[in-house]
């Protein structure tokens, strides 16, 4: 008897769970599906993968970086990731360390190869461009949940799938180079498909498009391609990710720098 | 030449054991022509206005499925004054957990500042090679690095001291009278075979870096002293005493700013022990006027205790700095520095700019001013100095 009580309890509650969810605010929603997306990529541990940087100018003109990336999953705080530089040759070997912190500003260390130098730089000043890139160091470094303020936009198709539109805010306004962005997130899987990025006065500034997304570990879903394209001033960077492995088994002591030193 | 052995007979034995490859033999480095145009005509007559040269740096590197390395890179220029051949590294990194020991001939930089390097000893300076200073050696090290939870412990053994080059006497710029490199001397009776040791301890702490370090052995900065060559002329001997030098190098993050701070205290050289310093900032403004470019701000004071017996040009300079990263596809930059001494009049202006042309090559320019020198500033020799030079760089 007790036993069907308690069954009838949960199921009365999970009839009650959608209305729950409706009852929320916009902006508790969108931090919602912010952390579920966030769980969801949970406990790959690490990976790494090769990235193809395509740079088109307004002409069309491409330059091409080749770069190789080496990410660790930690527990309680921001991922730990290696960034080498192959290509252009006269950059090889240069590479950036970076501990992302879910609050503070994240650490990080540049290696100079030709002087054998490893220099702490301020991550700081988030909106400067990577590399000469449209991705700015806010764009490409790890998205921590704890970063935006979020605000729940209602639902849109896009590309054939149904998705979230969400709004989000970077908490640390006076460094961000915008004020806000806009992500469409598909329902089924919680993957970021699209996002327009507005700068400091509200103008439309880029768009951000990711396609060829593919299942690891049959789990963790990694893109083939992002698109930025910058709105204002006519260029675009593409990056083609490649070669993701994970779960190497990689350490703490392949983060440090020491390791940095040694990035080929 | 022991070292080198030793260094290859290494690399054959882990070579076998390690078997797999994760970067097989792979080639690299770079090439490049240069032209250098003095402004002024040459005090010595020796000299001349123009000068062309070509340098070659490749780089081979192997590195086997545990991490494990070696590296061998020469480097050559061949110019009618300054050619000049040295082995910039010939190297085994035994990769372990989590140390790392690395044997043979390798390069090592210490510090934050950007003007003047105090407490980077490692390597001798290659003054042939440019004036900045930043051209090293390659020198001969056994190396063992000690990451731990509380920070990191770095230990050198340097059996083999390497002399510093100076510019000869058809050099320019040079010092009135010429350094003999032929003929330096030791106040160790090892000389050149003095071992040398070093220690460095090193940490991250929340926005601090911060190194310290001990270094004991033959001095890299040799005291000048007037001498007679063989054939009898009036010449610089190097002279290089056995010195202690403890350094402290710290850095600290706060929002934008970096601060920098370099001291030294040496004792062994001259009749007193000194203590020398560098501290400053830098600070960064990105996107300025609305383009994707980055202005970054440095300056540095820098104090010699020694003041006029010092053995370097800086000991009571300040030195600032701008630093224009263009962020465009050429990753185009600029670096315009201006040392000011504060006794004397004399300024130095530096200026470095460079972008890339298509995917391989890089253009450099750098020009050199000194300006208002008088006679009692150690940079007098090189009032009439002030030139431009070109550089042209394939990377392969």
């Amino acid at each position: 008897m007790k036993q069907l009580k308690l069954t009838l309890k949960l199921s009365l509650i999970l009839l009650l769970l959608p209305l729950v969810v409706a009852a929320q605010t916009p902006e508790e929603n969108g931090l919602a599906i912010a952390q579920e997306a966030d769980r969801r990529d949970a406990g790959f541990g690490d990976f790494t993968a090769d990235i193809l940087m395509i740079l088109k100018n307004k002409q069309g003109r491409e330059k091409i970086r080749k770069i190789r990336i080496q990410t660790l999953e930690v527990e309680g705080n921001g991922d730990k990731s290696l960034t080498i530089f192959d290509e252009p040759r006269d950059v090889k070997g240069t590479a950036f360390l970076t501990f992302s912190h879910k609050v503070r500003n994240d650490d990080q260390w540049l290696y100079l190869p030709a002087l054998k130098r490893v220099k702490r730089i301020s991550s700081r000043n988030k909106s400067s461009s990577f590399v000469g890139s449209e991705f700015a160091y806010e764009d490409i470094s790890s998205q921590e949940v704890e970063k935006y303020t979020y605000k729940r936009l209602g639902d849109e198709g896009y590309d054939g799938q149904d998705c979230f539109v969400i709004e989000r805010y970077p908490v640390d306004k006076k460094n961000s180079g915008y004020k806000r962005q806009v992500a469409w997130i598909d329902k089924s899987e919680y993957r970021t498909l699209k996002a327009n990025y507005y700068d400091r006065k509200g103008s439309l500034l880029k768009t951000l498009t990711i396609e060829g997304y593919q299942k690891y570990l049959d789990k963790y879903w990694r893109a083939d391609k992002m698109n930025m394209v910058n709105h204002q001033n006519g260029k675009s960077t593409k990056l083609v990710w490649s070669n993701y492995k994970f779960r190497l088994g990689l350490k703490d002591r392949d983060f440090n720098k020491n390791s940095l030193r040694r990035a080929r | 030449m022991k070292a080198l052995l030793a260094t290859i007979s290494l690399f054959f034995t882990f070579g076998l054991i390690n078997g797999s490859v994760a970067t097989a033999h792979e080639i690299s480095g770079y090439m490049a022509v240069e032209g250098r145009g003095f402004l002024g005509d040459p005090l010595y007559p020796e000299q001349k206005r123009n000068n062309a040269s070509v340098a070659i740096q490749p780089e081979y590197y192997h590195e086997w499925e545990n991490g494990s390395s070696f590296t061998f890179s020469p480097f050559a220029r061949l110019d009618s004054r300054r050619s000049h051949f040295d082995v910039r590294e010939l190297n085994y990194l035994w990769l372990g957990d989590p140390w790392e020991l690395r044997i043979g001939i390798g390069k090592v930089f210490w510090g934050v500042t950007e003007f003047v390097h105090l407490v980077d000893i490692i390597n001798q300076t290659d003054l042939v090679e440019s004036l900045d200073g930043e051209d090293k050696l390659g020198q001969p090290m056994v190396y063992l690095s000690l990451p731990m939870d509380w920070g990191t412990i770095d230990l050198f053994v340097l059996p083999y001291f390497r002399e510093r080059t100076f510019p000869g006497r058809d050099g320019r710029p040079r010092s009135s009278l010429v350094v003999d490199t032929d003929n330096p001397t030791y106040e160790s009776p090892e000389e050149e075979r003095q071992v040398d040791f070093a220690v460095r301890y090193r940490h991250s702490i929340g926005d601090w870096e911060i190194g310290l370090s001990h270094f004991t052995g033959t001095g890299r900065e040799p005291t000048l002293l007037p001498g007679s060559s063989q054939s009898g002329d009036l010449v610089l001997t190097p002279f290089y005493e056995q010195i202690n030098q403890t350094g402290l190098d710290l850095q600290l993050i706060t929002g934008g700013w970096l601060w920098k701070l370099e001291t030294i205290y040496r004792a062994g050289q001259g009749d007193d022990d000194f203590f020398s310093g560098a501290f400053g900032f830098e600070y960064t403004f990105s996107g300025v006027f609305g383009t994707p470019a980055d202005v970054g701000m440095i300056a540095e004071y820098i104090r010699d205790e020694r003041d006029e017996e010092a053995t370097t040009p800086l000991q009571s300079d300040v030195a600032v700095g701008l630093r224009l990263s263009f962020n465009d596809a050429a990753t185009s930059e600029m670096l315009i520095g201006v040392m000011q001494d504060t006794k004397t009049s004399a300024r130095l202006i530096t200026v470095e700019a460079s972008r890339r042309l298509g995917s391989s090559c890089k253009v450099n320019l750098e020009i050199y001013v000194f300006s208002n020198v008088p006679p009692e500033d150690a940079l007098y020799d090189l009032r009439a100095d002030d030139y431009v030079q070109l550089e042209l760089t394939y990377y392969f």
